[in-house]
């Protein structure tokens, strides 16, 4: 498939000249990885005047662990992320995620925050973010902006990025103790399909051991579990947050999945998602991106 | 407005005017000739568009042509070497691991860059580095034995 409307193609060699064209052009978009990007050109779904391809900007090439939090720069792909030894060490769960999402030649290509950009209800990126309150970073002619995750997801498709601003990274701040997660992530199939529905739990150790959890592709945006978190943080246990499902989260029957089998399938990967994030806390859970479900 | 690009194409240096609308696939296939990436799901989900660019397997429906601007592209046209078949491409053949061939040559490069990476996969690592890639022929398990088998042999050459 063609695409059928025209538009320019600038590649800026600084982040100072990327705004600046952003600014000047208001039906400008912006290309990383342009997995979700070119399809939407081709199906005619936007058509910009401008597209602004961004990946001479080596500084949003990187991840780097630094004040206690985890920064991923917008050309990092989720190939980048699974070959990363900073993820491995700091928060190897977000290799877990990485690896669910598409096949190779799509995480060759596809950037963690093209994923939030694109901002899809089924997206494997948000869970993360919402449950450790990751923070999306912005920049503009005018300034930048720290966005909250939380409120960065607005719809599907919708997020807070304003006409002009230019998302330069996610950080991802890293709990002070020692922390282990699980991602469990809902298909049809195995192999690249989107997810019917996922959930992430983080848990991190001490006397008093405190969780963290969201849900995915059960909503127009990711949902942060409180409800569970406060129960699970009281010592429950995770048969009992079972119960504490159906009023976090309100899915939706599609072409993917029934209302009830997204309901269900929730609660048992919330069980089994705190058991292996419980047992690798201790160093012999199942193995990062090993089939739990 | 079009924008000259100059890239390498199996090994040899290409210039070509572009416009910024192009698709990488379309261009290799209707303006370079290039036959081996084939237009199937036109979304990224089957694989058959794959070629390698730097040595990564990509989507070449998914790419604007002028993205690839100084990068090296490969399809399997440029595999082998001396008029010779690459090892993933012998053992292909030599186990019949394709029947309509639609789909060979961007399991092919996708196998290629996962023995790049993995010199010896499992057979679980095997089906992940090529789960983007579909075939509706032999039912995959041809295919899983012959990359399997080429990664064998190199590791017998160790």
């Amino acid at each position: 498939m063609a695409i059928q409307e025209a538009f320019e193609y600038a590649k800026p060699k600084t982040l100072r000249e990327a705004t600046k064209l952003l600014r000047k052009n208001k039906g400008a978009m912006v290309l990383a990885g342009g997995t979700d990007l070119v399809g939407y050109l081709k199906e005619g779904f936007v058509s910009p005047s401008l597209v602004i391809d961004i990946k001479s900007l080596a500084e949003l090439k990187k991840i780097e662990f630094k004040g206690n939090a985890l920064h991923i720069g917008a050309l990092v792909t989720f190939t980048d992320i699974l070959e990363s030894k900073v993820v491995a060490k700091k928060l190897p769960v977000l290799r877990e995620i990485a690896e669910k999402v598409a096949s190779v030649g799509i995480r060759n290509r596809a950037t963690l925050v093209g994923n939030i950009c694109s901002a899809v209800p089924c997206l494997d990126s948000g869970p993360v973010l919402v449950a450790m309150d990751g923070v999306v970073h912005v920049k503009s002619t005018l300034g930048a902006r720290k966005i909250p995750a939380e409120k960065w997801f607005l719809g599907a498709r919708k997020t807070a990025r304003k006409p002009g601003e230019l998302v330069t990274g996610v950080s991802i701040p890293l709990p002070k103790g020692k922390a282990a997660g699980c991602y469990l992530k809902l298909g049809r199939y195995q192999g690249e399909d989107l997810a019917q529905a996922s959930v992430f739990v983080l848990m991190v150790g001490g006397k008093k051991p405190e969780f963290r959890v969201a849900f995915g592709s059960v909503g127009p945006v990711p949902s942060r579990g409180r409800r569970i978190e406060k129960s699970l943080n009281a010592g429950e246990s995770e048969t009992a947050a079972r119960a504490l499902v159906g009023s976090e989260i309100k899915p939706i029957t599609d072409i993917r999945a029934t209302r009830e089998y997204r309901l269900h399938m929730c609660e048992v990967m919330l069980e089994r998602a705190v058991q292996a994030a419980r047992a690798r806390l201790t160093g012999d859970g199942p193995a990062y991106g090993a089939a739990i479900i | 407005m079009k924008k000259t690009i100059h890239f390498t194409l199996n090994g040899q240096k290409r210039s070509i005017d572009v416009a910024p609308t192009e698709i990488l696939l379309e261009m290799l296939r209707e303006r370079l000739g290039v036959k081996s990436p084939k237009c199937g799901c036109d979304r990224g989900d089957c694989g058959t568009c794959s070629v390698l660019v730097n040595g990564r397997t990509l989507r070449s429906c998914l790419m604007l042509a002028v993205e690839i601007d100084g990068a090296a592209v490969t399809t399997i046209e440029g595999l082998g070497k001396d008029g010779e078949m690459s090892p993933l491409q012998k053992t292909f053949h030599e186990r019949n691991a394709f029947q309509c061939g639609f789909c060979a040559p961007g399991m092919i490069l996708s196998a290629t860059e996962l023995l790049a990476r993995n010199p010896e996969p499992t057979r679980d690592e095997v089906k992940e580095g090529l789960a983007g890639n579909l075939c509706r022929c032999t039912g995959y398990t041809p295919i899983i034995d012959a990359v399997l088998e080429v990664s064998r042999k190199s590791g017998e050459g160790k």
